[in-house]
């Protein structure tokens, strides 16, 4: 028996499960991956102090930590169901079941495919898949490679792939269809890269982070816009140009490009090959919420938030009792988000075993969580603060016909 | 050209890790001891992990942290098992699934 299962060991599930542990409890995290760290583990990139944030160095400081306190970890071990039985939750695993009053879910999140002609062929991954084989498992997704999508990740991880020696022929549009619509509109592309400007080297693209304020000079940011791309870290970042197709007999070897317009429509002609080796996709980030569904907790799509997210307050409860969220399965967001909420967390759990004295604790986390968001370096949707409102409010709503037991 | 990050700028050398052998489709390849197994064999330069069931067009890895299944090969006798997930062994026997009899489909033209 646990008083707490946490399902995940991100950021979120590590920090929670520290915490818990903190507070007396016995605590288990369970996950699929053979190292503890998630996403966490990939992560690197320098920040505005100058240091490194080493993801892999983050995680083994957070699972050395869990370990210190007690925490069992149950690593390469799929959940496929839980349940409620009585008061119990049962989780079922493909090793063993396992029992607990309390459970977290901080399962993360999952990349949205971008389907593009050819995007089945061996070499083409997500561009998550390079990340974690360049940076965790040290081998190279290849020699040359295409990142198809132009956002927050996959600029970041274009400069890892750079770091490791991985040449990266360009970061480029997916052709506009009825599924990437807005991912292949360059202004809308502009407007969300504008972002990441403040980790770029480039004046065009600083400069631009600065004058791009309205959409009078975004128009002309993008019809001015160079044909040959700009250039963040040396790679260039062509938002005027989308991948038409991904070519190969057996496996990729290459790309066909062509030039669009402001609006994103191929310009006929225009069409070249590029060669290479492999070819990431990136559609962006979307909460991984399957488990939640299971226990039949309500779920909201927020945008902002990345997509369908259960229902959860700042206290990163349920309405379903004894069910906790924790990270990007509430919404997308950096690391150092996820960790926040996990403590917010692991001290709501510690709370409903009947731990004294959290009121405050809870309190100050709730705030830290809230400040950490506010100085994040990299923030994946511009408007996430209004989407963590809606979800409150829906929550709020929800309290209204409805009764939670609390703790 | 090797595919293996031996020295990173940030990261640092490659810490040493133990040898180990194991076949993909009967031939020998040589990989780390726990890595997983989708970077032992892209580290061989396997991109082709299994064909499709139906189509039989080739596939490999997709997401490398489970979520897609689009690594699944047989391990040791034991089918549908994700390569990004499994920590290699020592003389494990990883083999390639392909195309199978497909049961549904439209008999009427050939049949006739």
């Amino acid at each position: 028996m646990n008083n707490v299962i946490i399902i995940g060991s991100g950021p979120a599930g590590l920090t929670a499960a520290i915490t818990c542990a903190q507070k007396g409890l016995e605590v288990s995290v369970i996950d699929e991956y053979m190292k503890p760290g998630g996403r966490l583990l990939g992560q690197l990139y320098e920040q505005p102090d100058g240091s490194w944030w080493n993801g892999i160095n983050e995680s083994k400081k957070l699972f050395q930590q869990a370990v210190n306190l007690g925490v069992q970890f149950y690593l390469e071990t799929p959940v496929f169901n839980i349940e409620k039985k009585d008061s119990l939750w049962v989780v079922y695993t493909d090793k063993e079941t396992f029992q607990t009053t309390n459970l977290l879910l901080a399962t993360g999140a999952a990349e949205a495919p971008v389907p593009i002609p050819g995007w089945t062929l061996p070499g083409v991954m997500s561009i998550g898949a390079a990340q974690i084989m360049t940076n965790v498992h040290r081998v190279k997704p290849g020699n040359r490679g295409l990142i198809i999508g132009i956002n927050v990740l996959s600029s970041a991880i274009a400069m890892e792939l750079k770091l490791a020696g991985v040449d990266i022929a360009c970061l480029a549009l997916p052709k506009n269809n009825q599924i990437t619509h807005e991912s292949a509109h360059p202004k809308k592309v502009l407007d969300s890269l504008l972002h990441v400007a403040h980790m770029a080297p480039s004046t065009f693209v600083k400069l631009g982070s600065k004058l791009m304020k309205n959409n009078f000079m975004k128009e002309l940011g993008v019809t001015f816009y160079p044909r040959n791309g700009v250039k963040m870290w040396d790679i260039p970042i062509q938002l005027k140009k989308a991948v038409i197709e991904i070519y190969g007999e057996q496996e990729v070897e290459g790309v066909t490009i062509a030039s669009i317009s402001s609006k994103g429509e191929v310009i006929e002609g225009s069409e070249e090959n590029i060669a290479v080796d492999f070819v990431c996709i990136a559609g962006g980030l979307y909460p991984l919420a399957e488990l939640a569904a299971l226990t039949g907790c309500p779920f909201h799509y927020i945008e902002e938030l990345g997509g369908y997210v259960p229902l959860h307050n700042e206290q990163m409860m349920t309405p379903v009792e004894g069910l906790f969220v924790a990270g990007n399965i509430t919404g997308i967001e950096g690391a150092k988000v996820a960790a926040a909420q996990g403590k917010i967390a692991g001290l709501s759990i510690a709370k409903r075993s009947g731990k004294h004295q959290l009121d405050e604790d809870l309190k100050d986390a709730v705030q830290q969580g809230a400040d950490t968001r506010k100085n994040a370096y990299i923030q994946f949707h511009p408007e996430v603060d209004s989407g963590r409102r809606r979800i409150q409010e829906e929550w709020e709503e929800y309290l209204v016909n409805n009764t939670v037991q609390f703790f | 050209m090797t595919l293996r990050v031996t020295d990173h700028p940030i990261l640092g050398k490659l810490e040493k890790k133990k040898a180990v052998t194991f076949t993909f489709n009967d031939k020998q390849y040589t990989g780390y001891e726990d890595e997983s197994l989708a970077a032992a064999l892209l580290a061989n330069e396997i991109r082709t992990l299994r064909h499709h069931e139906e189509s039989g067009s080739s596939r490999g890895i997709y997401c490398n942290i489970g979520h897609c299944f689009e690594c699944r090969v047989s391990i040791n006798g034991k089918q549908g098992v994700r390569a990004c997930l499994t920590p290699l062994k020592g003389n494990m026997i990883v083999e390639s699934h392909g195309k199978l009899p497909t049961p549904v489909r439209d008999w009427r033209s050939s049949d006739e």
